[in-house]
């Protein structure tokens, strides 16, 4: 028995040893909210393009309707919260409750997308968009999110989520947030049923991709052997 | 086993008893260091981390082996028993090293080192759950044996902790710096003299008689 603690705390030694002996400085990652702000700051300029391209006018008119400012007022909320919640979980030691913080916009979005399910019945006579319209808007939230979700699965892993599941899914919520938010200046219509099954679809494989391939992605590939 | 606790902190070794949450062990079984040597176990190991940070391979040896005691404690609080323990120590200081720029030298250390071997735990434990156990047969079932101490011991571990702590914060002065560096804190005579100003004689003499108060007032104690 006192053999075999001498000899794993032989063991502990020279890993203390190993890691110590290669130890190279390294700076602190910033706060989770500064590092949520930064990634936020990609997605706004994104928008400002965006914007720059399509022009407001379309846009202003639409925020006029009461279900799609809230839609969008909660996309823009749930991006922001669930970017927070992602960072936050990826430092050990902060609460995962901070998962709950993107529930309240979520809700928010959803249910005021909801609404536009009903369009046809509160507002006859809308534009419904063609099907070529509708594939549109999917490539459109697909393509943006690649490019939002690859800047913030390599933020993510530079800390250490220690659920990366849980993390790499709030990523995906924070991206297709950001995308449906992006979408929302150049969006040539408004809200169908059809077009949020759309939105529906692309925003769950976003969420399901970063948690599926987010979780193994944030999980340190190259794992030193124990020594 | 004695902690090997960093220079200047008090000698808290035996607060860091297997079988207690390690970031309030201290402050239970510590007795009159209570929460003034967890704090000060706290700033110092943020100190050491934050060095470390800045590339200073000394303070991070030392972090690390001051680390050992308190993952081990955590790591069985979670439930994990015999050499699993270890191999939770192995990973938790592997992860401790690639998460070491994730830690906010601004916030306490305690709680990101419990996240990450509590996380480290639950994952042995997840794997040894997935290993296959023989449960058809009753015999090799039942003669299946937990290699872990038993529940019970992690407890009358803290009460002997805390009793010794009371015994050796009634000594006299002289006595329990004998005892807290040269006993506990394993310092040798040299360093205990330097660091006390008394002569090594006088170390001598005061241990003596502090194993002597000590025996008598712990087995008092114990009839």
């Amino acid at each position: 028995m006192a053999e075999r603690a001498g000899c794993e705390a032989a063991r502990h030694e020279r890993l203390v040893e190993a890691l110590a002996g290669g130890l190279e400085p390294v700076r602190p990652l910033p706060a989770p909210g500064i590092r949520a702000a930064l990634w936020l700051g990609a997605a706004l300029l994104a928008g400002l393009v965006l914007v720059a391209e399509a022009g407001m006018t379309g846009f202003m008119l639409r925020m006029q309707v009461a279900d799609l400012a809230l839609a969008a007022i909660g996309a823009v909320l749930t991006a922001i919260t669930a970017a927070y919640a992602a960072f936050a979980t990826s430092v050990p030691g902060r609460s995962n409750r901070w998962a709950l913080l993107p529930l309240p916009p979520l809700a928010l979005w959803i249910g005021a997308s909801g609404l536009g399910c009903l369009r046809d019945w509160i507002a006859p006579g809308t534009d419904i968009p063609g099907a070529h319209t509708i594939t549109g808007c999917f490539s459109f939230l697909i393509c943006v999110s690649v490019p939002l979700s690859v800047l913030i699965v390599v933020m993510l892993r530079r800390a250490c989520p220690l659920r990366p599941n849980l993390t790499a899914a709030l990523g995906g919520l924070a991206v297709s947030a950001a995308a449906a938010a992006l979408l929302m200046p150049v969006h040539p219509h408004d809200a169908t049923a059809t077009d949020l099954l759309m939105h529906a679809a692309a925003v769950t494989i976003v969420i399901a991709v970063n948690g599926l391939a987010g979780g193994r992605l944030l999980v340190p590939s190259s794992r030193a052997e124990p020594v | 086993m004695i902690l090997a606790v960093p220079a200047g902190l008090p000698a808290c070794g035996w607060s860091l008893a297997p079988g207690s949450e390690a970031g309030q062990d201290a402050a239970r079984a510590g007795g009159r260091h209570g929460s003034g040597a967890r704090m000060a176990l706290e700033e110092e190991l943020a100190n050491l981390m934050a060095s470390a940070q800045r590339g200073d391979a000394a303070a991070y040896r030392a972090l690390l082996k001051a680390c050992l005691p308190v993952v081990s404690a955590i790591a069985r609080a979670q439930g994990v028993r015999g050499e699993a323990v270890d191999d939770v120590v192995q990973d938790t200081l592997m992860t401790v090293h690639r998460a070491r720029a994730s830690y906010d030298p601004a916030r306490p250390f305690m709680p990101w080192l419990r996240a990450i071997t509590q996380r480290r735990a639950i994952d042995r434990l997840r794997r040894a759950g997935r290993r296959p156990r023989e449960v058809n047969d009753p015999l090799a079932y039942e003669a299946e044996v937990d290699p872990g101490p038993a529940p019970e011991q992690g407890l009358e571990a803290r009460d002997r902790a805390a009793s010794l702590a009371r015994a050796v914060a009634s000594l006299p002065e002289g006595q329990r710096q004998a005892v807290e560096h040269l006993g506990l804190r394993e310092l040798s005579l040299d360093e205990a003299a330097a660091l006390t100003g008394r002569s090594k004689g006088a170390l001598k003499v005061n241990l003596h008689r502090a194993l002597k108060a000590l025996r008598t007032s712990l087995t008092r104690e114990a009839e």
